[in-house]
Formats: C-alpha cells, sequence, structure tokens
C-alpha cells in the first residue's frame, strides 16, 4: 500500500474490528452463561412454587382427568408445567405445554427433545403427594434471548462503523499534518534553498527525518560551497595570468624605449608558459575528479617510470635530478596513468622551489614505496596539513606555483591506490614526498 | 602621481610598474597584506591598486584596516573573482573602484586618475591654473594654448603643484611622489626640475618658499 494515511487506516480498522469482535464473542459467552443460569434458576423457583401450590391445593384426585391451569402469566410463552403422579399419569398441565411427558428425570435437571424441540426440564418429586411437578422451558427461546441480546448490542455498533472509520480517517489525517506540512516545505523550496527545516516543531517521529534531511542539506551545501570555492579560486588563477599577459602586451605596445618593450615581451613569454602549465594543471585535476574510485590497477616498473616522466621535463640550470638506479627494476601495483602524474607534480614541485641542487628520486629502505627529496626551503609544518589542499599557496610559494601541484599528486596518488605522506627532511631543509601502496 | 601596487603575481605586478610608468606615475610593488601595510605605515600614495587574493590573507582587510585608519587614499580593487556580491563587499570595504581581471590597462589608468581625481575635491579632470593646462591623461602640458615638451618628471612635479595650488608641497614630499623605493635621488633632482619647469612654462609660475617648499603662484 503506497499511501501511509491508507495503510494506517486499514490496519486501524482491522484492529478495532478484530477486538470488537472479540468483545462481542466474549459478550455472547458470557450472557449465554449467565442466561442459562437466570432461567436454570427461574425453571427450578417455578418448579418449587408449582410444588407448594399443589401442596395448598391438595394431593391430586385420582378419579379425575388431566386437567390444565393457566401457567403464571409473566411465564406463559416461555415456561410449560407439567405435573405427573407417581404412577405415570398426568396430573396437570400448564396451556401451551406438550401432551406428552418433558423428561423421564426422576427429579433434577435434564434435557430431552420433545415435538422437535429442545426442553430443558427441572423436576421436583413430592413423594408425599405422589406427584412430580416438571417445569421446562425451550433451549430455542434462550438461544433467542442471547442472540436478541446480541443483536442489541451489534445493531448500533454495526452503524457505528461507518462513523468509526470516518473519524480515524480524518484523524489519520489530522496526525500526519506534520508530514504533509513538510513535504510541502520541501517541495516549495528552490534548488538553492538549503537552509534546515524546522525540526523543533517537528513531532518526535518525523524528527529523525528532519534532522537527516537537514544533515544532507548540510552535506550538499558544504559540497557546493567547495565546489564554488574551487571555481572561484580556478577563475583567480587563470585571470590573474591572463590580466597580466595583457597588460604586458600594453606595455610592449606603448614602450618607446625598446628595452623596457624587449622586457614587456619575455614576461609574455613567461606568462604564456605558466598559464599552460595551469591550463594541463586544471585539466589534470578534472579529470581526476571525473574519472571513478576504482583504479585500473597494473604492474608498474617505477624506475622506467620515472625515469620516463623526470626526463622529459625541463628544469632551471641549477637543477640537477638523481635516480637511484635501484629504482629500476622495482615493480608497484598501480595505476601507471595516476602514477605519473603523480610523478610529474611531486617533481614539478620540487624543482619550482630551488634555485640550485639535487632532487633525488629514491626507493624507500625497506622498499615499499618511492621517495624524492629535494634541497628547497621545505613547508613550515603548520602548513603540512593544508599543502594537498587545491590552490593553497604557503608562505614558501614559489613564483610560479599555481597551489595545484601537490593537490594533483595526492589525488592521483590516492587514485592510483597509493598514497602520499609529505614531510620536512630532518638531514636538511628540503621536501621529503613518499608515495607508499595501499 | 605615486601608486601602490599590491599584487602576488610577479608578471601582473611588473606589467603594471611599466605600464602605470609609462602614464606617468611613480609604482611601487608589494606582493603581501603585511608588505601593503608596511609600505602603508611609511609612504604616502596618491592611489593604491590592491588585488584582492593575496597570499597571506584578503585585500579587503588591508582596505578596512586602511579605512579604520581614516586614510582617504583612493583604492582600485582588481580581482579576478567578479560575482557581483565580491564587488559590493569591494565597494562597502572602503574601495572607490573596481576593475576584474583581465582588464585593459588604459583604462586602469584612466580609473585611478578619476579617483585621484575625485579625492583632491576636484571635478575636471585637466588641471588648469594661470594659463597653464596639464592633462594628466596624456600628459601634455599647454601654456595660453601652446603645447610645451615637458619630460615625464617635470610633469609629475606641475601636476603635484597644480593638484592644490594654494598648498606649499615640501621637496622630500615631492621626492617621495616622483622616486619609488627601488629608484635612487639626487640630492638636488627636485631643484633641477622646478628650474627646467620654470623655463619651460614661465618663469614666475611657480613660487619658492625658502626652506618650506614650492606652490603655484596665485595669477595675476
Amino acid at each position: 500500500m503506497r499511501s501511509l494515511r491508507v495503510r494506517l487506516f486499514a490496519i486501524l480498522v482491522l484492529a478495532t474490528g478484530l477486538i470488537w469482535l472479540s468483545a462481542v464473542a466474549w459478550i455472547y459467552l458470557g450472557s449465554k452463561r449467565e442466561v442459562e443460569q437466570v432461567l436454570d434458576n427461574r425453571l427450578q423457583e417455578a418448579a418449587r412454587m408449582v410444588s407448594s401450590l399443589v401442596g395448598a391445593v391438595g394431593g391430586p384426585d385420582p378419579n379425575a382427568g388431566a386437567r390444565t391451569f393457566p401457567a403464571p402469566t409473566a411465564y406463559e410463552r416461555q415456561l410449560s408445567c407439567q405435573i405427573w403422579s407417581l404412577d405415570g399419569r398426568m396430573v396437570a398441565r400448564s396451556t401451551g405445554a406438550p401432551e406428552r411427558r418433558l423428561t423421564d428425570a426422576p427429579a433434577g435437571f435434564s434435557q430431552r427433545e420433545v415435538d422437535g424441540e429442545t426442553w430443558r426440564v427441572f423436576t421436583v418429586e413430592d413423594a408425599e403427594r405422589g406427584v412430580r411437578v416438571m417445569v421446562g422451558d425451550r433451549l430455542g427461546l434462550r438461544e433467542r434471548l442471547v442472540t436478541d441480546l446480541i443483536m442489541g448490542l451489534v445493531t448500533p455498533a454495526i452503524l457505528m462503523v461507518p462513523l468509526l472509520g470516518m473519524l480515524i480517517w480524518a484523524s489519520l489525517g489530522r496526525g500526519l499534518r506534520p508530514l504533509r506540512l513538510m513535504a510541502r516545505d520541501l517541495a516549495g523550496r528552490d534548488a538553492d534553498d538549503m537552509s534546515a527545516i524546522d525540526a523543533s516543531r517537528a513531532p518526535a517521529e518525523v524528527r529523525p527525518l528532519a534532522d537527516a534531511l537537514n544533515g544532507l542539506f548540510l552535506k550538499v551545501e558544504s559540497a557546493r560551497r567547495h565546489e564554488r570555492e574551487v571555481t572561484a579560486f580556478a577563475a583567480h588563477e587563470l585571470r590573474t595570468p591572463l590580466a597580466g599577459l595583457k597588460v604586458q602586451a600594453q606595455v610592449a605596445m606603448a614602450a618607446t624605449d625598446p628595452d623596457v618593450a624587449k622586457a614587456a615581451l619575455r614576461q609574455i613569454l613567461a606568462a604564456v608558459d605558466r598559464t599552460t602549465r595551469l591550463v594541463r594543471q586544471l585539466l589534470d585535476a578534472a579529470r581526476l575528479d571525473a574519472a571513478g574510485e576504482t583504479p585500473s590497477l597494473a604492474e608498474v616498473d617505477v624506475g622506467a617510470l620515472v625515469t620516463e616522466t623526470v626526463e622529459g621535463m625541463r628544469t632551471p640550470p641549477g637543477v640537477r635530478t638523481q635516480i637511484d638506479p635501484r629504482l629500476r627494476g622495482y615493480i608497484l601495483r598501480a595505476d601507471p596513468d595516476g602514477l605519473r602524474l603523480a610523478v610529474r607534480n611531486l617533481h614539478e614541485n620540487a624543482v619550482q622551489h630551488m634555485e640550485t641542487g639535487t632532487v633525488a628520486w629514491g626507493a624507500r629502505p625497506d622498499g615499499g614505496g618511492i621517495v624524492v627529496r629535494d634541497e628547497g626551503p621545505g613547508i613550515p609544518e603548520d602548513e603540512l596539513p593544508h599543502v594537498t589542499t587545491r590552490f593553497f599557496r604557503g608562505r614558501h610559494k614559489s613564483a610560479t606555483g599555481s597551489g595545484l601541484g601537490l593537490a594533483i599528486a595526492e589525488m592521483a596518488s590516492r587514485r592510483s591506490g597509493l598514497s602520499l605522506r609529505l614531510r620536512n627532511r630532518t638531514d636538511r631543509p628540503g621536501l621529503e614526498a613518499e608515495i607508499l601502496p595501499g | 602621481m605615486r601608486i601602490l601596487v599590491v599584487e602576488d603575481d610577479t608578471i601582473l605586478s611588473d606589467g603594471l610598474r611599466a605600464g602605470l610608468g609609462l602614464g606617468g606615475a611613480t609604482v611601487d610593488c608589494v606582493a603581501t597584506c603585511a608588505d601593503a601595510e608596511a609600505a602603508l605605515a611609511t609612504s604616502a600614495f596618491s592611489a593604491i591598486v590592491l588585488d584582492l587574493m593575496l597570499p597571506d590573507g584578503s585585500g579587503l582587510d588591508v582596505l578596512r584596516g586602511l579605512r579604520r585608519r581614516n586614510d582617504r587614499t583612493p583604492v582600485v580593487l582588481l580581482t579576478a573573482r567578479d560575482a557581483v556580491s565580491d564587488r559590493i563587499a569591494g565597494l562597502d570595504g572602503g574601495a572607490d573602484d573596481y576593475l576584474g581581471k583581465p582588464f585593459d590597462l588604459d583604462e586602469l589608468s584612466a580609473r585611478i586618475r578619476a579617483v585621484v581625481r575625485r579625492a583632491s575635491g576636484r571635478a575636471a579632470a585637466i588641471l588648469e591654473h594661470g594659463g597653464i593646462r596639464l592633462d594628466p591623461g596624456s600628459l601634455a602640458v599647454t601654456v595660453d594654448g601652446v603645447p610645451v615638451a615637458v619630460s615625464r618628471r617635470e610633469v609629475m612635479v606641475l601636476a603635484a603643484l597644480m593638484e592644490r595650488p594654494d598648498v606649499l608641497r615640501s621637496k622630500a614630499e615631492l621626492e617621495e611622489r616622483l622616486y619609488g623605493w627601488q629608484e635612487e635621488v639626487e640630492s638636488n633632482a627636485v631643484e633641477v626640475h622646478v628650474h627646467n619647469l620654470r623655463a619651460k612654462i614661465g618663469k614666475h609660475a611657480i613660487e619658492t618658499v625658502r626652506g618650506l617648499g614650492y606652490r603655484m603662484r596665485a595669477p595675476a
């Protein structure tokens, strides 16, 4: 059942009906027992009364035929009375009483079928006067009495059922109002509205839902904020070099001094290089974002990959690159493209922060992972946790950095099934980056 | 006109130094909020070109600090974020103008001139005093309608004097407006410029108040 209201309605109506039916059954059984007892008592009493009346009017006249006497009016239609002599002659019977003997039991209660009807009979034996007084009533009658009683109960109840149903239906509508209001509130929102639902007014049952939705809103909002920030940063990082390009170009055109014009052109070249690299990094980052979480792992020859990647890159004249020969043949299970991206960005980052010195690629002493050490200034300890955040540029930023390199290296490592650990060298200033398996 | 450029991108700030310099301004460049604060504490500038996203904070903080100190130096914001909300925050923070990157160098120069003019309480773009006209945009000077060839530094001295013709400008003040930090100043540079100016625009145009400085002579 789709609708909560219909479902609750069905459950409530069924449950109410069931309870109500059980109550009827209970009342039926209880009333029946009670009625039987009352009627039995009445039989008993009536029999004794008749017996005492017989005593008062004297014994039966043995010669007289059976006579009838009117039964006490209150029981006229319900009770029948027969008086039999002990030797088996009918002495008298009430009007309407059957002519056949009601029972053969000498005394007490008994039941017998007479003329197609079951009778319940109480017999009193008066040995002194030689008579048996039998008073009986029809079981069918008793049954009807109980049925009438139950019907008296059931009829108004049956008339009440539609009313009860309507009441339940309306109450459910009222009870589910907070849900409906919340749904209307949510449906009426525009896509940017991430404000929390007011859970304080919601009933306890709805509050978990409201809280869960609010939690979701928070998450969506923070993801959006992150996206906006990244976009804003990307815009800044792209537009600033473009502004530099434009200004330098205008200077080159306006300058009358050829040295000034030449200097401006040199700056334009530098700006184009930087912007090219920035665009490449932005694309790399976007590609990493778009890539699924499942890397295509392969056995990668780390030495060959590092050599191939690093050799294709330009380094300033004062910076040397050293690749530990032990890396050759070192096999790491990773996504080759991701690993290449990580290696390139780590190398680029190292080179950028050095004027002179050595960037050394090697294997970790225990053989688990790759390590690269530079001889730059390192990263202030308090900035270490943030340097892998996109567009973060710390105090030791390079003039040409974009704040993307280490972020890409970290992301690429993670997407390649590896992890990146950055720390400052202990032997001298410089950064030590480790790419670790798993 | 001495301008402080607060911009962390070296290529852009180098371009601004050269470009605004071509327009007759002396430009000092800093790359961080901290350096900007230090520069503002030690020197007076005609205008500030301020980038919003700086490595050690937001340019808006520098701007707010400036206005809190009741410093009314005109500020042109330069930023890559050009959402309306950013523009509003910048202008409400006390900026006089706003330019989104990338921008046109000539437009930036014109806007700087405009905010400087507004800050000095003048409405006209052309400086005029007793027959001498100076166009800060083209750096052209005419005397009684006749164009006069004047060097960049000489125009800057003349402009400084003509902005407030009745105010005395000390030699130190003029030096500061003429030269950036990195430039060597010869001790008699201002005297030389004033001397040359007098030869070009009229012997009595500029008045020397001995020991105090220079000002434009009131027209007869």
